[in-house]
């Protein structure tokens, strides 16, 4: 059986990153990992409903941080994907037969290991299969505190459960991981890439405009679809914002740890400094939460309440706007 | 978010069974994880989703019960899917789905199809064909 190193993680894809190159011998953090693969993101999707709710994500769509990851490193991967179960499974067994560990797609909403109140259908969650004991397989799942282990016939649903994004059975694993990296190349590369995803995308739902859109959509929630869908939408929001993965606040948190490793490894104080600022735009994040539990917990709406709301986004706009404005500038 | 700010605030959704990890800053002004064990409006919004889920089944369950849908309607909100997603993994248009809802359907579909809809919504396919409502649980 493969000795696989887990290390719980906040979340679940820079989690399979970090734990998967370790295995090769290449060292890299959880938060560098999310930035050198520019994770860091915002966007309001209202046409974009999950079971009738508006989406909010806090970070890059997913697989992105990934694909990112293993250029800017230079890590070749190999990947694959699935018309059928039974094909998927068997790839799976040869791959892991090996003494490889595969890191696959699935739906949190058939994992029996998984915390009982996160199982909705969430069709994009990382895990690490790293070998087999009897029938059942075992999991290093990121964002569990151990390895755990999974019945055949639960994982296959998994890893093919119907929705968007489809997993589709997609698993992959590395084929040449350098041993040492320099990351300095790739840690400019990345924050290039946040800076512009945070502040040009020319569309009002993403970047620091989406958080502006948000603010103005959350102001109207109580008149346009009454107290218990304005309630439902905050909870939505909330949930993004702090459910497991996030790092707390959004991501903002685990982007600030990754500043803070890059200024440090870059000797390169103003990452440092803006590492400091962006944990504040943080906490202002988590008042936010804060308060729009409180009014999610009150049920009646009132429009007060969520006037306040609407403002502190506003706020926080701008602080995350002058950071990444700040962050755009530096010099390497 | 300061090392002793990270929140502890259990709240019975996961029996203290399952810790999180966050970034939290270390007196030394250093990035470092922390796990924690819940936040209340985390715990919140979950506890609100779940209500939610909670009511619509038991919303379609009355609805079933008072002959208006077929058990195909309860099953979909018990597996929290929606009408797209069922459909898809049926195998089947969203307006054949919305036909196998009403019960004078439902009674003739084929063995088939009954096994393949049970199979979704992981219960017996004799236990859907009798219309026999395995009730909800939601976490606690």
């Amino acid at each position: 059986m493969t000795a696989f190193n887990h290390v719980q993680t906040a979340h679940c894809e820079s989690g399979v990153i970090s734990n998967m190159f370790r295995h090769y011998g290449l060292q890299i953090s959880e938060p560098m990992a999310f930035g050198i693969g520019a994770g860091i993101f915002f966007g309001h999707l209202p046409m974009v409903k999950v079971n009738g709710v508006p989406g909010t994500t806090y970070r890059i769509w997913p697989g992105a941080i990934f694909s990112r990851v293993c250029k800017r490193l230079g890590v070749k991967m190999e990947s694959h994907k699935f018309s059928k179960p039974e094909k998927a499974m068997q790839a799976l067994d040869d791959v892991i037969e090996k003494g490889i560990p595969v890191g696959m797609l699935s739906s949190v909403y058939y994992l029996p290991y998984f915390p009982e109140s996160y199982r909705f259908h969430f069709n994009a969650h990382n895990l690490v299969v790293f070998g087999k004991q009897g029938r059942d397989y075992l999991v290093s799942d990121p964002v569990m505190d151990t390895t755990t282990v999974i019945d055949p016939e639960s994982l296959a649903q998994a890893r093919f459960a119907k929705g968007f994004p489809e997993p589709k059975g997609k698993m992959y694993y590395p084929v040449s991981v350098p041993q040492q990296v320099d990351f300095a190349k790739p840690i400019q590369e990345g924050i290039k890439q946040a800076c512009y995803y945070m502040l040009k995308i020319p569309m009002p739902q993403f970047g620091v405009k989406g958080i502006r859109y948000l603010a103005k959509r959350v102001k109207k929630y109580p008149e346009k679809v009454g107290d218990r869908r304005a309630g439902l939408y905050l909870g939505n929001i909330i949930r993004m914002q702090e459910e497991i993965g996030t790092g707390g606040a959004g991501f903002r948190f685990m982007y600030a740890a990754f500043l803070q490793e890059a200024g440090t490894l870059l000797n390169n104080n103003e990452l440092k400094a803006i590492g400091k600022e962006l944990t504040a735009v943080g906490d202002l994040w988590r008042n936010f939460a804060f308060s729009a539990g409180r009014v999610c917990k009150a049920r009646a709406a009132d429009t007060v309440s969520y006037n306040e709301l609407s403002n502190m986004l506003l706020h926080i706009a701008d602080e995350e706007e002058k950071v990444f404005r700040r962050l755009s500038k530096v010099k390497f | 978010m300061k090392k002793d700010e990270v929140p502890q605030d259990g709240d019975n959704l996961h029996h203290g069974t399952f810790k999180q990890l966050f970034y939290a800053v270390d007196p030394s002004g250093e990035y470092a994880p922390v796990s924690s064990i819940g936040w209340e409006p985390e715990n919140v919004a979950l506890g609100q989703a779940w209500e939610e889920v909670e009511q619509r089944v038991n919303e379609t369950r009355d609805r079933v019960l008072a002959g208006q849908l077929s058990p195909i309607a309860y099953y979909m909100e018990r597996t929290l899917l929606d009408l797209p997603l069922l459909a898809r993994k049926a195998g089947k248009f969203q307006w054949q789905v919305k036909r196998h809802m009403k019960p004078a359907v439902f009674k003739n579909l084929g063995a088939t199809l009954l096994a393949r809809y049970a199979a979704i919504f992981s219960i017996p396919a004799d236990a859907l064909q009798k219309g026999k409502l395995v009730p909800f649980k939601r976490p606690q």
